[in-house]
């Protein structure tokens, strides 16, 4: 008889199903893992200690960079945590907007997981077909603040700019002409809201193509059903949040229980799941993405019916505007001064969290008075998921380890920060 | 006992009541509530705080470190012009402005390292922050909580990773977030901003070499501390300030 041996064999940092640069040391026996230990810390770049170095705005882009397929949620932990310690508050208007694009921002990261992680197990055109509808909600960031990504469009005190009163329409070119391009501007026609409406009401028919081809797809069960089951109880132990501590039957959701932004005027539902295994957790996102939806539907309502600022007005936060920059000496000075020093913010600490796609994204937050924090912390859901991998993957085959880490959801720039 | 608002006033009687002298001090901060507890008791309270089921913080949320070395310098006088009037604020000693050889010997400074906590009820809805002072800045070393907390094991990693402290019957404090074999912990205040290191791929050697880093340090923006007369007021007038939104 052959000596059977086990194995120690090195996962990534190269690798397509690794989400990143995950480095797992994986002890195999067989095919079955008998130990996974992840090497983190690739991609790290000090955020928080960069924060540190700048005034408090300066930091709101490196917000985006963090996890970044959900940008703009990371950056309402951080502006929430500058609110609350100077104890301001966004108008009105701002915090709706802010809730709907929380929300699209959930779709979109919802996407991006549901196309890598069908990708990783075989299916090609789910991947194909997120991506297509992620496009178009690039693009309604893109109308906000100018970037398809990195927004820096949350500011303290609201959003950097009201919601656009035109769509921006593709133009032609080589490549989008004739029945493309009409196609790509059928809803461009008017504002953004009208576009994020009708984009909305079709996203619902979307998500029901998703999933004829995966909730009841055969290989897709295998590949999932009973596949990193974690019980309730463990789930919490492990610092799980977000559609990860839903899916083991957790009913808590921070937009319901301690709501902020708009989230207390939303009508929704929290899916939970039963079973705890990468299928429940699927079915959790799935359906997330539906509530998601109902919810920008009614911001969308709300948006076109209450006109208003969006930005505080109270110009040691905030700055003013060109005109009143060029009429007025006092405006000209405050305006100087928060581009050159900042504003500084009260003694004290605070700790702010939302919602984020991926579970509870905080931000605990110390000032000692100063124009720039004096320590950032930043909560990462991917962090708490990840350091779980070991216990999840035990006794799992090999391949059901890219099965996990996309069930995780691993975005590596928040984890490694 | 009036400092408090009224949701954490009955908090704080109840874990007055239940812990007695095990809490050093409690204080809040814009509707939030945070425990002081000494390393001796450290663990004892977060079993506690776990289990007793009046309390029952089930998840341990976050755990972070802070340096609190130099915390309230500034780095601009701006309070009053100077016989060369207002200073330029240049000469000061950020973690922006000193290179790893030339890094300053740190001063003593009694509790200079924190460990923060927040923790979370699910039952109750609840949040709190726990925070314990290392009692020795030169080796601080804290219990670990890992037993109490499972989530507890890469949070410390990481704290012992960036800060150096070192937590007691972690089964496996290896750093994490850095490269491997690295020297100093970054988020000290006395290691520079710029780093130590720098990594390039040597076309002779055929390996990865590893470089002193040849970026000047420099702060674009000085650290000021204004004392605005609107928060000044505040704090005599004894106001913990408008209260956070979603915070009890």
């Amino acid at each position: 008889m052959s000596e059977i041996r086990n194995f120690t064999m090195n996962f990534g940092p190269q690798h397509p199903a690794a989400h990143g640069v995950l480095r797992l040391i994986l002890e195999l026996n067989g095919e079955v893992v008998e130990r996974a230990d992840p090497h983190v810390g690739l991609l790290h770049r000090a955020t928080e200690k960069l924060a540190e170095s700048k005034p408090y705005n300066q930091s709101i882009g490196y917000m985006d960079r963090l996890d970044y397929v959900s940008m703009m949620c990371n950056e309402h932990a951080y502006v929430m945590a500058i609110e609350q310690l100077m104890g301001i508050e966004a108008p009105e208007r701002a915090q709706y907007i802010r809730t709907l694009f929380d929300e699209i921002t959930r779709i979109l990261n919802h996407l991006m997981w549901l196309g890598s992680n069908a990708l990783d197990l075989g299916a090609m055109s789910v991947f194909l077909y997120a991506f297509r509808e992620r496009e178009n909600l690039m693009d309604c960031y893109e109308a906000v603040s100018g970037a398809r990504m990195h927004a820096t469009y949350y500011r303290p005190g609201g959003v950097y700019r009201d919601l656009p009163d035109h769509m921006p329409k593709v133009a032609e070119s080589q490549w989008r002409k004739g029945k493309d391009l009409e196609r790509m501007n059928r809803w461009r026609g008017g504002s953004l809201l009208d576009f994020i409406e009708q984009f909305s009401e079709d996203f619902y028919h979307k998500v029901d193509d998703y999933e004829t081809l995966l909730t009841d797809n055969r290989i897709w069960k295998q590949r999932t059903v009973g596949i990193g089951a974690v019980s309730a109880e463990r789930a919490l132990q492990l610092g799980f949040t977000g559609p990860m501590l839903r899916g083991s039957g957790v009913e808590w959701d921070l937009r319901k229980k301690r709501p902020y932004a708009a989230y207390e005027h939303m009508d929704f539902d929290i899916p939970v799941g039963a079973n705890g295994d990468c299928y429940d957790r699927y079915l959790v996102r799935i359906e997330e993405m539906r509530q998601s939806n109902r919810i920008i539907g009614q911001c969308v309502e709300w948006l076109r019916n209450n006109p208003g600022p969006v930005m505080l007005r109270n110009f040691k936060v905030s700055p003013p505007t060109r005109e009143e920059m060029k009429d007025d000496m006092e405006a000209l000075i405050h305006h100087f001064k928060l581009f050159t020093e900042g504003y500084c913010v009260p003694e004290g600490e605070t700790y702010a969290a939302v919602e984020a796609p991926k579970g509870e994204f905080g931000c605990y937050m110390v000032s000692d008075g100063a124009n720039k924090p004096f320590r950032v912390h930043l909560r990462a859901p991917g962090f708490a998921h990840l350091s779980a991998m070991n216990e999840m993957a035990k006794g799992h085959m090999l391949a059901d380890i890219a099965a996990l880490i996309a069930t995780q959801d691993i975005v590596f720039g928040e984890i490694d920060r | 006992m009036s400092a408090f608002s009224a949701n954490i006033q009955v908090l704080v009687e109840h874990l007055d009541h239940i812990f007695g002298e095990k809490i050093d001090s409690y204080s809040e901060h814009r509707g939030q509530l945070t425990a002081v507890v000494s390393p001796e008791r450290w663990l004892e309270v977060a079993w506690q705080l776990k289990d007793e089921p009046s309390l029952c913080f089930e998840q341990l949320i976050d755990l972070s470190g802070v340096d609190y070395l130099g915390y309230g310098d500034d780095e601009w006088e701006t309070a009053e012009a100077t016989g060369e009037g207002f200073s330029r604020g240049v000469d000061a000693l950020g973690p922006g402005r000193f290179n790893w050889s030339e890094r300053p010997e740190a001063e003593r400074v009694e509790n200079r390292f924190a460990v923060v906590v927040q923790l979370l009820s699910l039952k109750h809805n609840r949040r709190l922050r726990l925070k314990c002072f290392a009692p020795n800045e030169a080796m601080p070393v804290i219990p670990s909580l890992i037993e109490v907390w499972n989530s507890a094991n890469w949070y410390e990693r990481e704290v012992f990773d960036l800060f150096g402290i070192l937590f007691e019957g972690h089964p496996d404090l290896r750093r994490i977030l850095t490269d491997y074999g690295f020297i100093g912990h970054p988020f000290r205040k006395d290691f520079p901003l710029i780093g130590n290191v720098t990594v390039r791929y040597d076309e002779e050697k055929g390996r990865v070499v590893y470089e002193p880093v040849e970026i000047e340090p420099r702060v674009l923006v000085p650290r000021v501390i204004r004392h605005d007369s609107r928060y000044v007021d505040e704090k005599l007038e004894g106001k913990s300030g408008k209260e956070g939104r979603a915070e009890a």
